[in-house]
């Protein structure tokens, strides 16, 4: 046993004598192993772009995805165990599904952030499970409130954000994030700061692969969630090469 | 229900004993063992439908379909609902059309949109053809005739299968068919002999496919009593689906001047 | 449970009928199989139909179950798809079983089972089987709808099946005629009167008519037909 918890780790439903749940704490160092997911809430719409480390070459392209669509105008992305986080995707998926079969619209997405929230907060109170090993970002735009996203911790805990990030590089990325002026910027321009703070934060030397997951929720899909089509993303891709190609070459120019 | 405790029709005071003021009727008897019951009694279903639509017609014509019915909810004799669309955009592939009962289209109608939507979410990028949604209806409504609780209605499934056009039906027991002219309703008697002259007349392209089904409309218009002078129209090609805006026929009772009622 | 007369009688008019669902509807259609030495042929009518009006002129009735079984299966149509696909399952499920595919007289067997199984809110459908069995020999069975099982050599089902089977008995069974002999039933002969009997169901059944698909059923597999008939 680690002597950090000393024995007040074992049960979600234990505090420590100083007031601490460590599965909780634990569950976000999982978290904190992956690799990177940042959302930014433009003023048109929500873009979210996934570091998604690639641990073997036998996996085929595009294994593994990181976003997801949780109803037509609902995307999630996803940090942290891949399996832990399929089930809040599902989760909220079926969330969604039972908004709409009563009240015949769409979920509001504050309405869906409280019931998924909820959902994750519940693995944190007894003992007989654990809590989800993952942090998820949810967005979408509609007619009448605009952008929304959200980001929910394995704590349960969830906050309304402009720009977020989780996940291995997450410090960096919100360095980057803050200096946007998210407000002003359109969807086609997040997409391509997205990638290159993607690009910027990986690490090469630790993880040597990584696959760049990027979609979005605008106005100009109509509300709806979907993933970047392949020429932008390839196009946002490239500048975000070039970006940090741009950046080495002038390091090695001081030296 | 019979076997329940129903508070319409509370138990005797000492319940498996004597009534105040009664026979006493031993268990098991011949009397208790006769039962009116069919099995309809144990449950409330549905024996009827209740706000109602016409015709919903169908036709294939050289690289796709064409599916159409107006916009009145009918309740009993009275023309209650004037706009009850009820041309459905599945998918890109799927067009659907219903009659019968509203309430009960209405009510597929959104199992059928979650499922689109479930399918959407999974992001494959694959997408329900229609010979499978016609096949799925086939077992949902022929469920719920099986427990005798129908969904009231009839369906035409129109799309494009492969390539190629499709044209199903399915009715409320689960009775279904494809064929290349469908209608339903009083249209079986009035739209179909149309329907089936202009096919064997030669292949249709779209132009004439629209052409005959607005004929159609405009002759159940004319004679059936349930029927409106707003309906939609529906195609179906490898191009994609088009629910057209709600189209108004103008009718000419010009010749009703021939009927004299004595 | 409310009800009009226990609870309401001064409401229950003597005019006021509830219609009850029914859920059975009959889909016409006829089927005439028969046996030979070494073949069976089987053929159904192609029209489906409710009450006056036809809801298709082209709707095979007949259902290959394996290379040497078909059925054939009319009455109520929704019943009949259901039947079917259920036995296709089935017939998969054996031959994942035991590696090979079921024989006719074991179909057979099944069939009945399965109908019966449904003995209280039965299978509306007029089946007749056609194949071949593991001796070779051309084979028919028919039942009703609840699982009644009788194998023979010829036999008329569906709408017109009352009105064939005595022709056929007397065509092919040589019943009640005096000095005929038995002699097999060649082939061609059997198709040929077999077009002849739909012929003839067609002309006064109006459940029967439009064109007949037939299989012809031998050792060495399958052949098609379609032959027409009249359409009103």
């Amino acid at each position: 046993m680690s002597s950090i918890g000393t024995g007040y780790d074992l049960s979600a439903s234990q505090f420590s004598p100083d007031g601490r749940v460590f599965q909780v704490e634990y569950a976000a160092k999982a978290v904190e192993n992956s690799g990177t997911v940042i959302g930014l809430r433009g003023k048109d719409g929500v873009v979210f772009a996934v570091e998604k480390l690639v641990t073997s070459k036998l996996y085929e392209p595009g294994a593994n995805k990181r976003i997801f669509h949780v109803d037509e105008h609902v995307g999630m992305a996803v940090a942290g165990l891949i399996s832990d986080a399929r089930q809040i995707v599902e989760t909220a998926r079926s969330e969604a599904s039972n908004y709409r079969s009563q009240y015949g619209t769409h979920v509001p997405l504050k309405y869906l952030n409280e019931r998924v929230s909820m959902y994750m907060h519940a693995y944190t109170l007894y003992s007989a499970v654990r809590p989800y090993g993952c942090s998820v970002v949810m967005g979408t735009w509609t007619d009448y409130e605009g952008p929304q996203m959200y980001m929910l911790d394995p704590s349960g805990v969830s906050f309304s954000y402009f720009g977020c990030a989780v996940g291995k590089a997450k410090q960096a990325a919100k360095t980057e994030i803050e200096k946007l002026k998210l407000a002003d910027m359109t969807v086609k321009d997040l997409v391509k700061e997205a990638a290159r703070i993607i690009y910027l934060v990986h690490d090469e030397l630790k993880d040597k692969q990584f696959e760049l997951e990027l979609s979005w929720v605008s106005k100009d899909t109509k509300g709806r969630h979907q993933i970047v089509p392949r020429e932008l993303a390839a196009e946002a891709e490239n500048l975000a090469k070039q970006a940090l190609a741009d950046i080495e070459d002038s390091d090695e120019g001081d030296m | 229900m019979a076997f329940m405790g129903d508070i319409m029709n509370p138990a005797p005071l000492w319940q498996n004993g004597p009534s105040p003021g009664a026979f006493y009727n031993f268990p098991g008897n011949s009397s208790s063992l006769a039962s009116n019951h069919t099995p309809q009694d144990f449950k409330a279903h549905s024996a009827s439908p209740i706000t109602t639509t016409t015709t919903v017609i169908g036709v294939k014509f050289d690289k796709g379909c064409v599916i159409a019915g107006d916009t009145l909810g009918s309740y009993g004799s009275l023309a209650r609902f004037r706009d009850c669309p009820r041309v459905m955009k599945v998918n890109d592939l799927i067009l659907l059309g219903s009659g019968g009962d509203y309430a009960d289209f209405q009510y597929l109608k959104d199992i059928i949109t979650q499922k689109i939507i479930d399918e959407k979410c999974i992001g494959d990028g694959l997408q329900l053809k229609p010979r499978s949604l016609h096949c799925w209806l086939t077992r949902v409504l022929y469920n719920k005739r099986s427990k005798m609780d129908p969904l009231w209605n009839s369906y035409v499934v129109a799309g494009i299968q492969d390539g190629e056009p499709f044209l199903g039906a399915v009715d409320k027991l689960g009775t279904a068919y494809e064929d290349a002219a469908i209608a339903n309703g009083l249209g079986a008697y009035m739209a179909t002999p149309l329907l089936r002259d202009a096919l064997e007349k030669g292949p249709l392209d779209q132009e004439a496919a629209l052409a005959l089904v607005r004929k159609c409309m405009k002759v159940l218009y004319y004679r059936d009593a349930r029927a409106f002078q707003r309906y939609q129209i529906g195609v179906v090609t490898a191009e994609g689906v088009t629910v057209h805006d709600t189209e108004e026929l103008q009718p000419d009772w010009s010749l009703a001047h021939m009927i004299h009622m004595k | 449970m409310l009800s009009l007369d226990g609870n309401f009688p001064e409401y229950a008019v003597p005019g006021a009928k509830q219609v009850r669902f029914e859920p059975y509807a009959d889909n016409g259609g006829s089927i005439v199989a028969i046996a030979g030495e070494d073949y069976a042929v089987i053929g159904a009518d192609t029209r489906l139909s409710t009450g006056f009006s036809i809801y298709t002129r082209d709707q095979k009735k007949l259902f290959k179950l394996s290379d040497r079984t078909v059925l054939g299966a009319t009455g109520c149509w929704c019943d009949t798809l259901t039947l079917t696909r259920l036995l296709k399952a089935r017939m998969q499920m054996y031959e994942h079983e035991h590696n090979k595919s079921m024989s006719t007289p074991a179909v057979a067997q099944m069939l009945s089972t399965m109908l019966y199984y449904k003995r209280f809110f039965p299978y509306y459908v007029s089946n007749v089987l056609a194949g071949i069995d593991a001796d070779g020999k051309g084979c028919v069975y028919s039942y009703d709808p609840i699982g009644h099982c009788e194998r023979s050599n010829y036999r008329a089902g569906g709408s017109a099946g009352a009105q064939l089977q005595p022709l056929l008995d007397n065509q092919i069974g040589l019943k009640n005629m005096q000095n005929v002999s038995e002699a097999p039933l060649p082939r061609e002969k059997a198709l040929a009167l077999l077009k002849d009997v739909f012929i003839s169901a067609a002309e006064r059944d109006i459940y029967t008519g439009d064109s007949i698909y037939i299989l012809i059923i031998t050792a060495n597999g399958m052949q098609e037909e379609k032959f027409e008939l009249r359409k009103d």
